[in-house]
This record gives C-alpha cells, structure tokens and sequence, in this order.
C-alpha cells in the first residue's frame, strides 16, 4: 500500500514537473551552426531537441568554395557553439563570418568552437607548402569524416564540448553519446562485413576527398580527375589520365554528389569502368537522411559496382 | 557454483524464452544456450574494450599531429581541450611564429588610351583629390598591396597593409586595430581603414570586377574613403542581416581636407541589411550617409586656382544580388550591383582674391553585371554615369565673374560604358581584359583599352559578400 502511494505521488511529482516545464518557457535550446551537414546530423545525434541545429552549407555544396553570405553572417552572430572539420577546410569563409559576426563566444581557441578534424588522425599531411602544388591543406587532408571509425572519435569529444556548453543537460548528452557509440560500432562492424570484397580496389576519385573512406575500406587511389588539388580538369589531363590508367588500371571512378558529374562520365565512357557516385555528406540525396544512411549508401554502391 | 549459475541462466532462459520452448527442453540444451550466450557477451565485451583501444591510440595520434602543427605554425587550428600530451616540441616553436601573416597583391596593367590621360578630368565637377582617371597608357605597374595582419592578444588584432605604386611611392593604405572579442556583435576598429559606407568602398581594389573604380567612386571619393579615425559595427541578433555602423574621422581624406581642428572633422553613419532567397541566391543592400567638410580645397584648371570651404555631404544607397547554383559558385555565378550616390556641398567658393557663396548637389551611379559563364571565365558589362547639376556660384550670380572664370563647373554628364573578360586560373591569380568608352571630358570620348594581372601570394584572406 504505502510503495503504491509512493509511486502514485512520484508519478503526480512527475506529471507536475512535466506541466510545469510546458508552462514555463521552455529550457532555450542551445544554438548549434555546424559548417558541414554530417556535424549538423552528429550534433543531432547527440543533443536531440536540447539543440536547435543548423548546418551553414548543404550536402551539394563544396565545402571548400562557399560565400560568406549575409544570411550566413546573421546565423553566425546567434550560434553558441560553432561545430566544423576545420584543418583549413573553411578559410576562405569561416574566419570572414566569425570576425563579422562580433559573437565572441565562437571565437577560435573558445569553446564555442569545435573543430572536428583536430581530433582524428589525419592522411596526407603535407611534407611542403607550395600553392604550385594547387590548393594544399596545411594541416592534412581535412575530409575526415568518411571514415566511421572518425565519427566515433568526434562523438566522443562533441558530447564532451555540449556538455561543457551547457552543463544542465551534461547527462543527456552523455547518455545520447553512449547510445550513439553503440549502435555506431555495431553499424561499423555490419559495414566493415559487407565491405570486405572492396579491400584492394584500386580506383580513381575526382578531387582526393575520398582518402578516410580508402583508408578505411582498405581501397586505393590511382589517380586523381584534378590534375592538383582545387583545379578543374582539363581534356588534355584527363587524356593523360586515361593513358595512365592502360598500366594502372582501376575498378571505378569515384566522385561526391556535389562534384561536376562530366569529367568522371568521360573517363568512365572511355576507361570502361562505372562510375559511381557516393552522397559524401548527409542529405545528398533522399537515401542519404542520416549518418547511419550515409555509410549504408555509400558502402552499397560501392559493392554493387565492383559485382 | 558451475550448477548454481547454470539454474539461473535456465530460469531466466525460461522466462525469456516462449513458454512453450522452455517447457520443451531439457537442462542441457538451456546449458548450451546458455553458453552460447556467455561466449556472445564476453566477445562483445572484448570488441568493445579493443575498440576502445583503438580509438584511444587514434586520439593519441591526432594530438600527436596537432603538437607537431602548432610546433610548425602560430596559428594552429586550436588544441583540442582535452589534457594536453605531455609533447616537449611545442616549446620548440621559433622566433618567426608569432609572426604577422604576410599577403603580396601584385598587379600591373597595359593600357591604351585614345585621349591624352593628362587631360583627364570629370566635366562640371571639381577636380577630385586621389586616384582618379585611367592612369598612364603603356606599361604600368599597378599598387603592389602589401599586407600584415595577427592577432595581438586575446582582445585585439591588427592590420596593415601597405600600397606600394608605381611611382615608387609607398602609402599607408591601411593601418589599424580592431577587437576580437567584445561580443554582442560589436566590432571597432580603430586608424586608417577602408569605411564602410557603400559597397565597394569597403573592398581592396584587387577584388574589383573592373580595372578601375566607377566614376561615381572616383568623383566623390578621390577613389576609395579611408578616414582615420575608428569605426563601429554593430550585428543585430536576428536570422537576417542587419547591421549598422557609425565612423568617426579626421576629415583629411577627400571631399574633406586637413582643417587644422580638434574634434570628430568627418562622420558617418551606415545600415546595411540582406539575407539569402534559397540556397543560390543572396542580396545585400545597404544606406550610407557621410558629413564631412573642407578649408580652402584647392584645385586648378585651365590655369585659374579655385578653392572650396565649407560643408560636404554624400548619401549613398548600394545594393548587390549574387546567385550561384545551389551556392556553388565554383561553375557559373552571376552578380549584380549597383549604387547611387548624392553629393552636397555648400560654402564659399574663391577665385583668386574674390569669395563667394558656393553650393551644389551632384550625384553618380553605376550598374555592373558579372556572369561566370564557365570554370574559371567571366564577363562583366558596366555603366557609369554622373551629373554635375548647375552649382549656385555665388560670384557669379552677383555678376562679379563671368561662368567662364570657373570653366570646370559648367553643368555636364559625364558617362562611361565597359566590358570586361577574365580569366582565373585559380583563386590566386587573374587576367583581365577591359574596354571602355569613356565620356568624362565634355564632348569627348576616350576609348581605353586595359589588359590586367592580378596576382595573389602568401596567406590570403577570404572575400567578404
């Protein structure tokens, strides 16, 4: 009898609670502008609707060429945390929005401001700076969420930084994050066991933002459409590509939804290999809607062009 | 204890299990399930932890590389939060690492000019001070732009960039400080900057979509407004851009002169707002008021010395659209521009010994269209027109001098059209070439052919809207 009323009085304590966090304005949403969709997804993942989250470009914009546009300023100057790969990924922009926006909090070396690629082991680190080898990124290939395994890292420490942002929901993002982790790593494990006819597969990408996804599925690159980093391929390049590609064959030619479609169908036309296209980021298509779909796809298209 | 547990793992796999199958099966079979199950859950656990490992030996590597990136450059990305490795080599950074991000614009032209450039002039306007008119014909070495710019503390950052020209003379194009963290988005700026009235006023030269700047600019501005002096710039905190800006200045730079006098000699007050029309498509627009006066601003033509002191006042309306597909402009973009601007003026004007009331409103504007119409290539069509309006001139409304003691005022619209074809090879680098029909001299038409370099080295900052 007496547990009984216990629980009825805890269940009218929480039914209480409950109105009365409807009644009251509700807890403000931490404000979250991510610069790639993938963050956007990640965040969500994490926070759920403890975050109002916003990704400043979309699944079919280079990541790398983006303007900073007036309505881009604005949501800047309203974010509390800022969540980017960063490694120089966005200089042409990102700088521009945080010093215009005048949000203090967002500020690089704050902790408003994430910067997922600082937490993952990076490929490609350059030996040399020189702008004649094209667009060269600093600090290393700066494409690091292709592979999960990545993902998993970030998580980690993105769940730490909501935490520390706002500490009243610390719990919450914590027990999201081991929720996330573990449904991640079996998802990884169901991947890694339908990509394993990829390990070997050598191919040729369009620009080199392929290198976490490689790495990870054990795949190779021969070649690259962009004769160097950021330039556009040319017909006399993609000529001697083809040429290259008689000694060095590959299985296919690989390319992000938001990279032009021409230069990868004329090689796979004339090297007779497919072409194929992988979402690269969140939302690239409607088979794309979140990261757990992300990988889904990219690894089923990469296994039904090499059947 | 072997029994005790194997009775309640079979229990529970009775209860777990359909009734119907628990009561079928005997204790061994429950046993093997049961095993089965204990196998299950201690690979798991061994999964985990080796993923745990693993992810734990990545991490240690990505500070690894961040110790290593931040031993190489100042401006590393910023370290992770988490403990810092105990990592001796970040100690290890040089001198030079503090050092200011330096960026070199060098640029240089090759023009071909009809009409003798010395004889360059806007008819029915006074002869602006500063970069005005298509310059040399031949060979000429543009502004090389020197640029140094760093964060000084937490609080501050600063910037100077030198223009070197090619008359050998070096001038502080600009120089000045501004805060990094005042928050509530706030930014000052303090020294010689370039303002922020209008649209192009705020851009280095090397960004423009033309060889020079449009008339309007040239007339009013001498070029570009630089005052000295400091800025404010406040974002309002809405999901659209609004922000509004108020300067105060010396009122050296022209339509101001040097005065001599304490005190705030140039204001200026701006508001500009946009927002983006789906995800290809942006525009910017923006009013612009700037109240600055001058003390016997002197300037000759035809051989008569003329000065103006008194007020001057500019407003100015700007607008830009950009629209690039999906916001990748990468391929095609198209952007359009265009603004107004009013100029006021009212004093004394002197003609030699002689002075007299003085007062005119003036006004320019100018439209431009840039298209990539492929990688790497675009085209761009500009026009430019001004009004000098008729100035009430006080000597000779009085009939003391004849219109012909001040043959620079006599009324005319000056009016420019130009073409434009670049070609970037890359974000650093761009070669114009540029035609134009220059109707700025009455009755007159300068008909100026440009080829352009622009090139740009070292660190490069990105491109504001």
């Amino acid at each position: 009898m007496r547990t009984l009323t216990k629980s009825v009085s805890n269940k009218l304590l929480a039914a209480g609670a409950l109105a009365l966090s409807l009644a009251l304005p509700a807890q403000a949403a931490i404000n979250v502008l991510t610069c790639e969709p993938e963050w956007a997804a990640l965040t969500t993942e994490l926070a759920g609707d403890k975050a109002s989250v916003s990704s400043a470009t979309n699944a079919l914009q280079d990541p790398h060429r983006v303007e900073a546009r007036p309505g881009l300023i604005a949501r800047t100057r309203n974010a509390d945390l800022l969540v980017c790969t960063g490694l120089d990924l966005e200089a042409g922009w990102l700088p521009l929005l945080v010093q215009q926006s005048g949000n203090a909090k967002i500020a690089k070396g704050q902790p408003g401001y994430f910067e997922a690629g600082s937490f993952v082991p990076r490929l490609d680190v350059p030996a040399k700076l020189d702008r004649a080898e094209g667009d060269v990124h600093a600090f290393g290939n700066p494409h690091v969420h292709l592979n999960p395994h990545n993902i998993a890292l970030i998580s980690a420490q993105l769940a730490k930084r909501l935490a520390a942002i706002d500490p009243a929901n610390a719990a919450y993002y914590a027990a999201r994050q081991a929720d996330f982790a573990g449904r991640w790593s079996q998802a990884m494990r169901k991947w890694e066991t339908q990509a394993a006819p990829l390990r070997g597969l050598t191919l040729v990408e369009h620009h080199r933002n392929m290198e976490y996804l490689m790495s990870w599925l054990g795949m190779r690159q021969v070649g690259t459409l962009e004769p160097k980093p950021g330039v556009e391929p040319s017909a006399a390049q993609l000529g001697q590509l083809l040429a290259q590609l008689q000694q060095q064959p590959a299985k296919l030619v690989l390319r992000a939804a938001y990279q032009d479609e021409r230069a990868s169908n004329w090689l796979s036309q004339r090297a007779h290999i497919p072409a194929v296209v992988v979402p690269f980021t969140v939302g690239a298509d409607k088979e794309s809607g979140d990261l757990f779909a992300l990988f889904d796809t990219t690894v089923q298209r990469l296994t039904q062009a090499v059947k | 204890m072997f029994k005790h547990s194997v009775m309640t793992v079979a229990i529970a796999a009775a209860f777990a299990l359909p009734l119907s199958a628990g009561a079928a099966e005997s204790p061994e079979l429950a046993a093997i399930r049961a095993q089965i199950q204990e196998m299950k859950q201690s690979y798991e656990a061994r999964l985990q932890a080796l993923e745990q490992r693993l992810q734990d030996a990545q991490a240690a590597v990505a500070e690894a590389q961040n110790a290593a990136a931040s031993a190489q450059q100042a401006n590393a990305p910023a370290a992770p939060a988490a403990p810092a490795p105990a990592a001796p080599t970040t100690a290890a950074a040089g001198d030079n690492s503090f050092n200011p991000s330096i960026s070199l614009v060098l640029g240089g032209t090759f023009s071909n000019l009809s009409q003798d450039p010395s004889t360059y002039r806007f008819g029915g306007f006074m002869p602006p001070v500063g970069e005005v008119g298509p310059g040399s014909r031949s060979f000429n070495l543009g502004e090389s732009e020197l640029t140094m710019a760093a964060n000084i503390d937490p609080m501050f950052a600063g910037q100077l960039t030198f223009a070197l020209t090619g008359e050998n003379e070096a001038s502080v194009e600009e120089a000045f400080v501004r805060t990094r963290e005042l928050g509530g988005g706030t930014n000052v700026k303090a020294g010689r900057f370039l303002s922020g009235v209008g649209y192009l006023n705020a851009q280095h030269s090397h960004t423009w979509d033309f060889v020079d700047a449009p008339l309007a600019y040239q007339a009013f501005f001498g070029g570009q407004y630089k005052p000295d002096g400091v800025q404010v710039r406040w974002l309002a905190p809405f999901n659209t851009f609004l922000e509004v800006g108020a300067e105060v200045g010396s009122g050296r730079s022209f339509p101001g002169n040097d005065r001599n006098k304490n005190g705030f000699n140039a204001t200026s007050v701006f508001a500009h707002a946009g927002d983006d029309i789906g995800d290809s498509a942006s525009w910017r627009a923006g009013l612009s008021y700037l109240r600055t006066g001058a003390a016997d601003r002197a300037y000759e033509f035809d051989g008569i010395p003329n000065a103006f002191s008194g007020k001057s006042s500019i407003w100015m309306a700007d607008a830009v659209y950009k629209w690039a597909p999906n916001g990748n402009p990468t391929r095609t973009n198209f952007k359009l521009q265009g603004e107004y601007m009013r100029r006021k003026e009212s004093g004394t004007l002197a003609a030699g010994e002689l002075a007299d009331a003085y007062a005119s409103t003036q006004s320019g504007w100018y439209l431009q269209g840039v298209y990539q119409f492929m990688p790497n290539w675009r085209a761009g069509l500009r026009f430019d027109r001004l009004s000098s309006g008729t100035p009430f001139i006080g000597l000779v409304d009085s009939g003391a001098l004849g219109m012909d003691a001040f043959p620079a005022l006599v009324r005319y619209k000056p009016q420019r059209s130009s073409v434009m074809l670049d070609w970037s090879p890359s974000e650093f680098s761009r070669l114009r070439l540029q035609f134009a029909r220059d109707e700025a001299r009455p009755g007159q038409t300068d008909n100026q052919v440009y080829l352009q370099y622009i090139m740009s080295l070292g660190a490069h900052a990105g491109h504001t809207f």
